[in-house]
């Protein structure tokens, strides 16, 4: 049996590459099958699974929340999200980065101690340098 | 005895600076590598992602999205600035600052003005000072920093570019090369830049589900996504590498320094005794 190339990856790591005869996915409009030689054709996914037959009939199957399927003549690809993503949690993670920004201008530093240490190591390997430097001098 | 005493508690000092800069080496030295088998996790992604946008470019798409468009005037910009959380990595912040302020000077010259968003702490402290307008930050990402964290920021810039509020928007990072060189990186990110996997040549089209215009604009903030969290990993290599080697040149200055004043102890330390010797020698001359 005809068989087509499948690629399920997200961005923080593969999950799937291989010859599959079958490709079930959660189509924004739909459920869609796709078996070799499909049209191509291009959708973003809904959160659910991602099933896959091999050639020896056996199945698999992966979770995925959300992403894009690409079907080319030679190869389904299925790009998937991570995270859960919605426009409203799309536009209230924006709203947070503004926030953090804005309190950022209002000057309100967390972890000051943290800094303050880091200050002082540096400006002890500042010093280090300088001696360094210095004898250097010194030989010449 | 009082020089002596005074020498030996810098040498100390120094001694204890050493043992914090060792440390410092060595957990950057185990850090590159988690760095790096991130980054390379990450690459199927990218590279599958440019694919699919290749092949959408190339399909002859009735719809024309607007980050694939040029724009005549540019009016205002934006810069997506990663940079690292924490300090002491050697010049990488500043070399990677130094680059886009002479950047961000041009523009301003020329009366455009410029937004920045800005990942990680460094940046958000250097930009804060500056006359640009910071419209969005994000901090503390972590060691494995993941997308759902870039999210907010690059929506933030992703609907400025689409409300036309800025004509342009570049990526400035620490790209890795290894573990001796970083490289700052400016790239522009939106429109997105011609290349030949971009060029028209085919004349199919897809299926589009539900509409050409929604697909494209999600395979396209996807793709943004990802060029911007694969800077983010590239950066944090970097960090992690800058600093190992800062640290590495910090940890021998200690030595030598230790070396140095403990051969300025001993002078004291002979010094002392030669001369309470001959205190003593001509204390005795004088009974």
């Amino acid at each position: 049996m005809a068989t087509i190339r499948c690629d399920i990856v997200s961005a923080e790591k593969e999950i799937f590459h291989g010859d599959v005869q079958l490709v079930v996915a959660t189509g924004e409009l739909g459920e869609l099958g796709i078996a070799p030689r499909h049209a191509p054709l291009i959708t973003r996914l809904k959160p659910g699974q991602v099933r896959v037959t091999m050639e020896g009939g056996e199945e698999q199957s992966f979770y995925v929340s959300g992403g894009i399927l690409e079907v080319q003549p030679q190869v389904v690809t299925v790009l998937a999200d991570t995270a859960i993503r919605a426009k409203d949690l799309d536009e209230s993670a924006a709203r947070k980065a503004k926030e953090d920004a804005e309190r950022l201008l209002a000057n309100r530093t967390d972890a000051i101690e943290v800094a303050e240490a880091q200050v002082q190591l540096a400006q002890a390997i500042a010093q280090l340098q300088a001696l360094e430097r210095l004898r250097q001098n010194l030989k010449h | 005895m009082a020089g002596a005493r005074e020498i030996r508690t810098k040498i100390k000092s120094v001694q204890n600076t050493r043992k914090v800069t060792r440390a410092l080496e060595m957990v950057s030295a185990s850090k590159i590598r988690k760095a790096q088998d991130l980054m390379k996790a990450s690459r199927p992604y990218a590279r599958l992602m440019r694919q699919v946008i290749g092949h959408v470019a190339r399909a002859n798409t009735e719809f024309k999205h607007p980050f694939l468009i040029e724009r005549k005037e540019i009016k205002r910009v934006g810069y997506l600035v990663v940079s690292t959380d924490r300090g002491l990595c050697g010049g990488l912040n500043s070399n990677l600052f130094r680059r886009i302020l002479a950047e961000i000077r041009d523009w301003q010259t020329k009366g455009v003005e410029v937004d920045v968003v800005t990942i990680g702490n460094k940046a958000n402290a250097f930009f804060k000072r500056l006359k640009v307008n910071l419209i969005g930050s994000v901090a503390q990402l972590g060691e494995k920093p993941q997308v759902a964290q870039l999210i907010g920021v690059i929506k933030v810039m992703l609907d400025s570019y689409s409300d036309g509020r800025i004509d342009r928007l570049s990526l400035a990072y620490n790209d890795f090369i290894n573990t001796m060189s970083q490289k700052p990186t400016l790239d522009v990110l939106l429109p997105l830049p011609p290349s030949d996997e971009l060029a028209t040549t085919h004349d199919w089209d897809y299926i589009y589900e539900p509409g050409a215009d929604v697909v494209l604009e999600h395979v396209l903030t996807r793709y943004v996504e990802s060029l911007v969290y694969q800077a983010t990993l590239e950066n944090l290599a970097s960090e992690h590498a800058a600093r190992m080697v800062a640290m590495k040149s910090a940890s021998d200055n200690a030595s030598k320094a230790i070396e140095t004043l403990n051969l300025i102890y001993n002078k004291a330390r002979q010094a002392a005794i030669t001369q309470e010797i001959s205190e003593i020698v001509s204390g005795a001359a004088a009974v």
